[in-house]
């Protein structure tokens, strides 16, 4: 049955990766548009992502003794529709997100062939090196996976261990209480991840044509979401790393 | 005012080019920066050297020709202004002034600051017309009635000169502010309703042909477009492609 599973997983895998190189040497693809709105649309579906796992994890500093937390761990780690149907879409979102933008770095590099002596524009940082804070969080999730996903693969199909639905927080604790490093890194990159954001948010809105009438507005959102992602994630880092 | 002008001196369009250092001397704080670049042409006339080769014509901030890329910003420090439009006065004696041409794959250089910017000609060409009546039954503008704030939107987006300092802000030299207004100036109005689902699709393929860059939404092509254009354009452009496309 683990086996079969494994299969399955890798299979999911397999097809995520043919249709990103499916959707990206399609003719249409060629518009510079399209490649704006379909990196804004694998953008804003990433934001829907990070604020669902920014409220699981926010119930890991509820003082039950990490029980809501478990019940939820464990349902998004065994549930089918969570595990075959919604994980896939999500490392296709992830993956196409990643591809989708070294790709756009490269050909806007290309439009410039021969760079200034002396270039001096005014646009904010955030906004100009967006590929500096999408390497930070890619990095990041490197780690992010080697913490927490690596070791569930390894729980779930190489070890083959039956679902203990109360491991979750204990993890969780392990990884963050006393462990300095770890939890600057986070901290760092969850800094980063709220920059690119930021641009992200309120640049997808653009991107997908949102009346300007409502720029403000959406502009104002992208400030809230982003500070609501940064710091709630780092204040449950910080909350772990104190409080056992 | 004495100033040291750092200059990029190209040959020609393949050949390497490179910053040449100039002193000058004696500016009048009142002259343009086209008229000191007018002067120290004729100081390296007089001492026998090839004068420097820039592009300029109405010089009175509606025509589109100057360019130069100043101290690192397309027209020069001030907002909203054209290069033949900037003055001395803005300079300090002493300074060190960086000159370049306006940079990107689809504006070669064909002399020192001079580029061409005949792919905005072309994109224009694609899409950037209304189809009249010109057989002897012309219809006078006027009698078309216009909403105002359609009228005022239309104004603003024509108010583009097609200079290029969008392309030479910005990161991605990405021509999309400059298609976005010619998109939005017929896209508001009733006359350029006859053509807008072909306009837009057709002027940003031949965008993409020339080799443009994709925008990144950094902004940067406002606060350097001396017509201070809006980036609502391309939220009008983006928004009449997307429309044009589902309705293919």
């Amino acid at each position: 049955m683990f086996f079969i599973n494994l299969i399955v997983q890798l299979f999911i895998q397999f097809v995520d990766l043919y249709y990103i190189v499916i959707f990206l040497t399609n003719a249409k693809m060629k518009s510079s548009i399209i490649k704006k709105i379909s990196m804004a649309l694998s953008g804003l579906f990433l934001v829907i992502f990070l604020a669902q796992h920014l409220a699981i994890n926010l119930t890991s500093i509820i003082p039950d003794g990490g029980k809501t937390f478990n019940t939820i761990s464990h349902f998004m780690g065994y549930n089918p529709v969570v595990q075959f149907i919604l994980q896939p879409i999500l490392i296709f979102g992830v993956c196409f997100h990643f591809i989708m933008g070294f790709v756009l770095e490269y050909q806007n590099n290309q439009a410039r062939n021969e760079k200034y002596i002396y270039h001096k524009t005014r646009s904010s940082w955030i906004s100009k090196n967006m590929i500096i804070t999408g390497l930070v969080i890619l990095a990041f999730l490197g780690l992010h996976f080697y913490d927490f996903w690596v070791p569930e693969i390894e729980y779930k199909y190489i070890s083959q261990e039956s679902p203990d639905p109360l491991k979750y927080f204990h993890e969780l604790k392990e990884k963050f209480y006393g462990e300095t490093i770890r939890t600057i890194i986070y901290c760092f990159s969850f800094i980063l991840l709220g920059m690119h954001l930021n641009h992200g948010l309120a640049s997808s809105f653009q991107s997908i044509g949102v009346s300007s009438y409502r720029k403000k507005i959406l502009k104002l959102a992208a400030n809230i979401y982003s500070l609501i992602i940064s710091i709630g994630f780092i204040s449950i880092a910080i909350f772990h790393y104190f409080i056992h | 005012m004495d100033l040291t002008l750092k200059i990029w001196r190209q040959k020609k369009e393949y050949e390497k080019g490179a910053m040449h250092a100039y002193q000058i001397k004696n500016i009048e704080p009142d002259m343009s920066f086209l008229e000191m670049l007018d002067v120290l042409n004729q100081k390296l006339i007089n001492d026998g050297v090839e004068p420097v080769a820039f592009d300029h014509d109405c010089r009175e901030g509606i025509c589109g020709a100057c360019s130069l890329v100043i101290n690192g910003a397309p027209h020069g420090p001030d907002s909203g202004t054209t290069t033949c439009q900037l003055h001395m006065r803005r300079f300090n004696t002493g300074d060190t002034i960086y000159i370049e041409p306006f940079r990107g794959s689809a504006f070669p250089v064909i002399k020192d600051l001079v580029v061409d910017r005949s792919a905005f000609d072309r994109i224009q060409q694609a899409g950037g017309y209304v189809s009249i009546n010109t057989s002897g039954n012309t219809v006078d503008a006027n009698a078309t009635p216009i909403p105002k704030p359609d009228a005022d939107e239309a104004f603003n987006s024509a108010a583009c000169i097609g200079c290029g300092a969008c392309v030479a802000a910005c990161k991605n030299s990405s021509a999309m502010l400059f298609v976005g207004a010619k998109v939005s100036q017929y896209a508001n109005l009733p006359q350029g309703k006859v053509e807008s689902k072909d306009r837009v699709i057709n002027m940003v393929k031949q965008m993409d042909k020339e080799g443009f860059g994709s925008c990144t939404n950094t902004g940067a092509c406002e606060a350097h477009c001396p017509k201070e254009i809006s980036t609502d354009n391309i939220l009008t452009l983006n928004r009449e492609y997307i429309k044009s496309k589902l309705n293919q």
